[in-house]
């Protein structure tokens, strides 16, 4: 690889908005308590739209909160300590070590002040390592009713899926006269529906704005993709999150008609499966160095957002929302928004098994143009890494060169730099891309 | 051969068992790998369930299948896969419960020929009324794919039978325990362990035999050792029946146990009800939780103290094999919950192997502890 092409390339011209947009959810999750809005922690898998039917609300998903605390070391290693000083073990989820230390600490990372009171946690099993587990534990520190939806209907199950619908569904229709209440507010139908209707659409589009990252150049990079993805994770309810993702859409799609790159040198295009290492993010910026931009995540794509694939057919396509779908319904009551969100999770690409994703995989990276995959054996994480190693050889079955490091993505005690870089510049070096000159 | 010896005999050739019972019975054989899978549908389809555990001996065929940070015993199952030594399988099933024996399940799928392989979807949030009509449903399948495969229809009458010996089994092993409660109890903790571990290998039946057989035993039999410290051994799965008897020869007797091959296995029994299905659905939607269902920090400490109070512990190991999440959040609370009452722990975390010199170590260092504290 001696010759070197250099692309034009721009900032976003929607980033300031997205910023601006970004810290309005950060600052809610400051002040909405004092402006009477209800304050709900949960996981970012909850589909959080339905608390609209209680009123205004802020909803702490843990998992973002965990990893911005895991993005700034000064403040992630006195919350690891403060966590494992209660007796609990540095092996556990990292997200929830950063979380619960930060209450333990009575600090709020957005903040530094008081680490925020909750009215109640409704939180999702979809993470078997115990996220309920994670949300009981600060129920009872701080003192507040929880309940939670066993909605992993995914991984290997045989037999009928109905039966699984039917129980997610009921357990949402329980849980909202559970809020009803917990709140003493009443819940009004409409308003839920239209905000989930909101949540599916911004899923949607999120993934479509991760697929169109399979032009060459990337428009976007991963790390601008980080930084704009609050916008999809904490606001998904909302109409103003629909209208900054279809700006965004239509500005990617300006750029790819007029390549506008990302990263201006890019030559050699890897994708991840895992989030990132955050408190070593800077990983991408040295590796623009040897002229790599990494163009999406898959658990983002689907955790995130939606796409649609087509395994038949090695395609991935944008996912449509539920009403919009050959033989579902449209959702006129709440029974109707339960039965839908249950079939819609069940369907979802987040509960794929492991057999269907490992194809998932393949496809996701023909589609980004990928040329390696980085994967990380995340030590904080043990739901993301149990089979890692079967990926790997999966993909390298499949043609695909893939790239390994071990660490931890939100303990940054738990990672060592120095090691992560010389293995990827040896590997990139196997490739033949060596560091540019020049640029 | 008294029942304790024969308990000991099938647990350390339990595949010549299995093998042996194939050629004898001509039926069908199916593993499972998690105590949520329903042994009295599998046995009513006439197979003989058996529990999949590992060896505790150093393996290195994992690893290319299975992460460092999965939990021992899940590697260590998926091992004894992996070299062959289930081969006389005829089935592999398991209810969805933990993601580490979850990775042992879909690499055993993938990778260890095996004629059936059914995964029951197991409704994690058990305090939802919602849990056991969810559970019928996938045992409703699940009966139907034991039909299809084995070609035997399951009758009411095959799943009274069924549930009525599984329940007979549970009240036997209860009334074994029981004896424990007695200042000198006639059985140590390690062979109370095999007697569970056997359950869990054997044809029930005959495992109902020995249990009426070990019945009549124990009012005449005498341990020829001191007692010692009264211990409960509280945790994630466990069957170093080796690591057992080390840790009794140091001083205590294990009188109770709370962990998946002890107790926590066999305490409930099914109650019976019209729809068999439902009945058996019930059961393992109320039984005495792992700590891997979703969601219940205090049912299980719960039960766990009233345990320890009903058999006089003076101090409890509460062990956990290594990386288990679950396990890892009740150990603080438990913890707790113990100091309130007076009752030191120990906490142990277990590898496929265990450095036993270091566990030796820190077991003494505890009893004597210990009894400074009870006496």
């Amino acid at each position: 690889m001696t010759t070197q092409v250099k692309y034009k390339s721009k900032p976003l011209d929607c980033w300031q908005w997205g910023k601006e947009l970004r810290l309005e959810a950060y600052q809610d999750l400051i002040a909405g308590h004092e402006q009477g809005k209800l304050m709900v922690l949960g996981c970012a898998a909850t589909p959080y739209g339905i608390l609209a039917g209680l009123g205004d609300f802020v909803f702490l998903a843990g998992e973002p909160y965990g990893a911005s605390i895991a993005a700034d070391p000064p403040f992630s290693i006195p919350c690891m300590e403060a966590y494992e000083a209660k007796g609990y073990s540095r092996d556990m989820c990292g997200y929830m070590r950063n979380f619960v230390g930060s209450m333990y600490l009575d600090k709020y990372y957005f903040t530094g002040g008081p680490f925020p009171k909750f009215d109640f946690a409704w939180s999702v099993r979809h993470c078997p390592a115990g996220h309920p587990k994670w949300h009981q534990i600060v129920s009872e520190y701080q003192g507040f009713p929880m309940n939670y939806i066993d909605d992993e209907t995914m991984l290997s199950a045989d037999g009928d899926p109905e039966h699984r619908i039917e129980y997610v569904a009921g357990q949402y229709i329980d849980s909202i006269e559970w809020m009803e209440k917990v709140t003493g507010r009443t819940f009004d139908d409409e308003k839920a529906i239209e905000a989930m209707r909101n949540y599916f659409r911004n899923e949607a589009l999120w993934g479509e704005v991760s697929l169109l990252n399979g032009a060459v150049p990337a428009p976007l990079d991963i790390k601008s993709m980080f930084a704009l993805m609050p916008i999809a994770m904490l606001r998904r309810h909302e109409k103003v999150a629909t209208q900054f993702l279809e700006t965004l859409k239509d500005e990617m799609k300006d750029r790819i008609a007029n390549q506008i790159a990302a990263v201006p040198t890019e030559r050699y295009r890897m994708t991840m499966l895992t989030p990132p290492p955050w408190s070593f993010l800077k990983i991408f910026r040295y590796l623009e160095n040897f002229g790599v931009v990494f163009v999406g995540t898959y658990v983002y794509l689907i955790n995130s957002g939606e796409v649609k694939f087509l395994l038949d057919e090695d395609k991935v396509i944008p996912a449509t929302v539920p009403e919009e779908r050959p033989g579902w319904p449209q959702i006129k009551n709440r029974e109707d928004l339960c039965r839908t969100v249950a079939r819609w999770r069940t369907e979802h690409p987040f509960q794929s098994h492991l057999d269907t994703r490992k194809k998932e995989f393949v496809i996701i990276f023909h589609h980004w143009n990928g040329d390696a995959y980085l994967l990380l054996l995340n030590r904080g994480c043990v739901p993301m890494t149990t089979s890692m190693y079967d990926f790997q050889r999966d993909l390298q079955q499949h043609g695909i060169p893939v790239a390994m490091f071990e660490g931890n993505f939100a303990d940054c005690r738990d990672i060592d730099e120095t090691g992560v870089l010389d293995r990827l510049e040896a590997f990139l070096e196997g490739q033949g891309i060596q560091k540019l000159q020049g640029f | 051969m008294s029942a304790i010896e024969k308990f000991q005999e099938v647990s350390a050739n339990r595949h010549q068992y299995a093998k042996d019972w194939k050629e004898r019975t001509g039926g069908k054989i199916i593993g499972w790998l998690c105590t949520y899978a329903p042994v009295e549908i599998m046995y009513a389809a006439g197979m003989l369930p058996v529990r999949i555990l590992g060896t505790h001996e150093v393996q290195d065929v994992t690893d290319r299948y299975l992460f460092p940070t999965v939990c021992p015993f899940s590697r260590d199952a998926l091992a004894q896969g992996l070299k062959g030594r289930y081969d006389y399988l005829d089935g592999l099933t398991m209810a969805r419960t933990c993601s580490h024996v979850q990775g042992t399940f879909d690499n055993w799928r993938n990778y260890v020929p095996t004629p059936f392989v059914y995964y029951i979807w197991f409704p994690c949030h058990i305090r939802s009324s919602r849990a056991k009509p969810c559970l019928t449903g996938e045992f409703v399948d699940f009966k139907q794919a034991l039909e299809k495969f084995t070609g035997k229809s399951i009758s009411q009458d095959d799943l009274d039978k069924s549930i009525e010996l599984y329940n007979t089994n549970r009240r036997l092993m209860k009334q074994i325990y029981e004896f424990r409660k007695s200042d000198e109890p006639p059985i140590t903790g390690g062979e109370a362990m095999e007697m569970v571990v056997a359950s869990q290998l054997m044809d029930v039946v005959e495992h109902n035999k020995l249990l009426e057989q070990l019945l009549e035993e124990l009012p005449n039999r005498r341990l020829e050792r001191d007692i010692g410290l009264r211990l409960m051994m509280v945790g994630s799965e466990m069957d170093d029946i080796v690591f057992v008897r080390m840790m009794e020869e140091l001083g205590c007797t294990v009188v109770i146990d709370e962990h998946c091959t002890g107790s926590r296995y066999f305490w409930d029994e099914v109650i019976p009800e019209e729809d068999r299905l439902a009945a058996i659905a019930g059961r393992y939607v109320e039984r005495w939780p792992c700590p891997a269902i979703g969601g219940n920090l205090e049912d299980r400490p719960n039960r766990v103290l009233e345990h320890a109070l009903d058999w006089n512990v003076q101090g409890v190991l509460l062990y956990q094999q290594k990386f288990c999440d679950p396990h890892e959040f009740d150990i603080p609370v438990l913890q707790k919950m113990f100091r309130e009452h007076d009752i030191p722990t120990l906490v142990l975390e277990f590898d496929v192997t265990i450095p036993f010199g270091q566990f030796r170590t820190r077991i003494e260092a505890f009893l004597e502890m210990a009894e400074i504290e009870v006496l």
